[in-house]
């Protein structure tokens, strides 16, 4: 390991120290302001009643959970195209977060659509797709799992995040043709043709918190897959240390340690 | 004794360590439970009908992909030979792989399929007895399916085969766990009966199978 | 204590690699096995262990421990170093202690001086070092008869001669020893047992 290999992920270490705590400030803030209206000021549907409140949460998740997957697609350009150290980290460290947000989103819709369809989950277009992108989040999950070594994975992830991307509006295609095939569109309608402040507001104010909310939950994963990494070189630097002074001391003379009664370790 | 709790304690370890481990078989598990409406249509009244046998066999084919890690690292990398040089019989050394195999496969296997069920629309009162059949049927799909495994150790890419022979061992098991999660939900047997015979197949194959699977890795190492 | 084979036979794949092999072997005694490759020193060595069988023959340890199996006597180490990489040094120790019944991890760590990186997982090790872990299971546990299967392989010089000690010290006490090895190991062998080229 060359010290240049260091040199862009230590300058990461610094900065992100000094950024982290600032930005899990303004997340708990933007989290606390979007919490308060999503339940308090933000009215209450005059159909689906307190259950809209849901969508506060939803929303921003599946945001999230598609703007991570292209943060992972452009992450793994980077490791493909310019070999950039720091690339192959920020894609490792953001695919659990995202299958997290995922998830949320999926767990979301289905207590959302319960009192709607009567059932805690339905094959709706929407959610299908979004259960394939999880899908794809526990794939580069599995394959970086696979690996021993992170070096060796990261590649690979990289192919596979980036054959993913490409298939995801494929994905999404196919989903919604399989759904006209077997039932009417969609039940909900999000992108109506006016949506009142009072809700938009707090759904900015959501989706932003949850931007924000990401991006800590990503720097941190990122500083601790640096650490991860620099802990094994470590250990592979004390092996290595370890197999220099045991050649070195058998220089001298047959085994000095061997055939003799040894004192025993407690 | 110790050999033995020796032997399962470094299992789970490795199990835990590997990673990927029980998560990617509940991955599997839930890939393949999603593919049925996929292919069949979202209709949740037919779903909701056929979901305790898709179930069951989607977590056999799942169970089925992970057999392989039961015998095969430690074939690879020589632990086997010492394993069958220590002073316990290799039966008990095959039931604690067996064990371990059921603690880090079948036991979050079993538990992930409520899940499982809620997106295939299984009736809520049919959730508890099919995690419970679960449980009580996975003992048996890792004791017979450990023996599959020992029987294609040698073989390079034993994984395809390790299915074939080991699928038709699992029809009893497939068929009294369905049928005990059919009979907590809509008769016309009681729970009970299939649920007993399940019980009885898992604890047989628990005592039965490690002779066997034993058998097969002393076959496969001379 | 002795242990011996009378008229020994092998073969794989339908063919004999040796016949009419017969050897004693006595308490204190080490014996090389020589032969070209393809003679068959790992079979041999592995049915000696129980990992194989011998087409014709018999083999007998007397004056062993009383009722136990030959194989539950004796250390076998051959070509895998039977170590797990996602476990650190003294964790694979503790398992083949507790497994194999008991051992002292204290002294398996000192014989090819392992404590320096004794908590380091074995996928950070060298083949050499992992080498010693797998040779370290000798010191770990005694037992009677040692099966050793080109043993040095990946090992330097160093470690070398300190296996080389750790075997002559197991003759001196009065276990016996059969290796297949090309290391000079001088005195610690007073047999050797030469198997024949194949015939073509």
């Amino acid at each position: 390991m060359s010290i240049m290999d260091y040199a862009n992920p230590s300058r990461f270490l610094a900065l992100s120290g000094r950024l982290l705590p600032w930005l899990t400030g303004l997340t708990v803030l933007f989290l606390a302001a979007g919490l308060y209206m999503s339940f308090f000021t933000a009215p209450a549907d005059y159909q689906q009643g307190q259950t809209v409140r849901i969508m506060f949460i939803h929303v921003p998740s599946a945001w999230i959970a598609m703007a991570c997957y292209t943060l992972i697609a452009m992450s793994a350009l980077g490791t493909l195209v310019w070999r950039h150290p720091l690339a192959d980290v920020s894609a490792k460290a953001a695919a659990p977060i995202g299958a997290a947000f995922t998830f949320l989103a999926l767990v979301t819709g289905s207590i959302w659509g319960k009192p709607m369809w009567g059932a805690w989950w339905v094959w709706d277009a929407r959610l299908t797709s979004v259960l394939v992108l999880f899908f794809l989040y526990l794939g580069l999950v599995a394959l970086w799992q696979s690996f021993d070594e992170p070096a060796r994975a990261g590649r690979s992830a990289a192919i596979l995040a980036l054959v993913g991307f490409v298939n995801v509006p494929i994905i999404k295609f196919s989903v919604d043709w399989w759904n006209t095939l077997h039932q009417p569109a969609s039940v909900m309608r999000l992108d109506g043709p006016a949506i009142h402040y009072t809700i938009l507001l707090p759904l900015l104010t959501m989706a932003i918190a949850y931007t924000l909310l990401f991006l800590t939950l990503h720097m941190a994963a990122m500083r601790n897959e640096i650490l991860r990494r620099r802990v094994r070189s470590l250990m592979q630097q004390r092996a290595d240390a370890a197999q220099n002074i045991a050649a070195d001391a058998g220089q001298g003379g047959v085994g000095q340690n061997v055939g003799q009664p040894t004192e025993q370790e407690a | 004794m110790s050999s033995f709790s020796a032997l399962l304690k470094r299992d789970l370890r490795l199990a835990m360590r590997q990673g990927g481990g029980a998560g990617m078989a509940i991955g599997f598990f839930l890939i393949v439970v999603s593919m049925v409406p996929l292919g069949v249509g979202p209709d949740l009244n037919l779903l909701a009908r056929v979901a305790p046998g898709l179930l069951w066999a989607a977590l056999l084919l799942a169970a089925l992909l992970t057999l392989d890690r039961i015998f095969q690292a430690d074939y690879e990398d020589g632990s086997l030979d010492a394993i069958v040089m220590g002073s316990m019989p290799l039966e008990l050394a095959a039931a604690a792989k067996s064990l371990a195999h059921w603690i880090t496969t079948g036991v979050p296997l079993a538990l992930s399929a409520p899940l499982m069920g809620i997106i295939l629309n299984l009736e809520p009162r049919a959730i508890g007895p099919l995690a419970l059949t679960m449980l009580v049927g996975t003992p048996a799909i890792s004791f017979i399916g450990a023996i599959g495994a020992a029987l294609t150790l040698v073989l390079r890419r034993g994984g395809l085969l390790t299915a074939v022979l080991v699928m038709p061992l699992y029809v009893p098991v497939l068929i009294f766990g369905v049928s005990a999660v059919k009979a907590a939900v809509s008769g016309p047997v009681p729970f009970e009966a299939p649920f007993l015979i399940l019980a009885a197949l898992s604890l047989a194959s628990v005592v039965l199978s490690p002779l066997a699977a034993a058998a097969a890795l002393r076959a496969a190492l001379h | 204590m002795r242990l011996s084979g009378e008229d020994l036979a092998c073969e794989r794949g339908g063919r004999m690699l040796f016949s009419g092999l017969s050897f004693t072997l006595e308490a204190g005694q080490g014996m090389l096995i020589e032969g070209p490759n393809g003679s068959g020193k790992t079979t041999l060595i592995r049915a000696i262990a129980g990992l194989g069988r011998f087409a014709r023959g018999h083999i007998a340890l007397s004056g062993g421990v009383a009722g136990v199996e030959l194989d539950e006597q004796a250390h076998y180490v051959g070509h895998a170093d039977a170590v797990k990489p996602q476990l650190s040094v003294t964790e694979n120790l503790a398992f083949w202690a507790g497994y194999l019944g008991g051992g002292d991890i204290g002294r398996a760590l000192d014989a090819f001086g392992l404590h320096p990186i004794a908590d380091l997982p074995a996928q950070v090790l060298s083949a050499g070092q992992r080498r010693k872990l797998a040779l370290s299971r000798l010191a770990l546990v005694p037992r009677l008869l040692w099966l050793l299967d080109e043993p040095s392989v990946s090992l330097d010089r160093a470690a070398q001669q300190t296996l080389a000690g750790l075997m002559a010290a197991h003759v001196a006490g009065g276990g016996l020893l059969m290796a297949s090895t090309h290391m000079d190991l001088g005195t610690v062998f007073s047999k050797n047992l030469r198997l024949g080229a194949v015939a073509a």
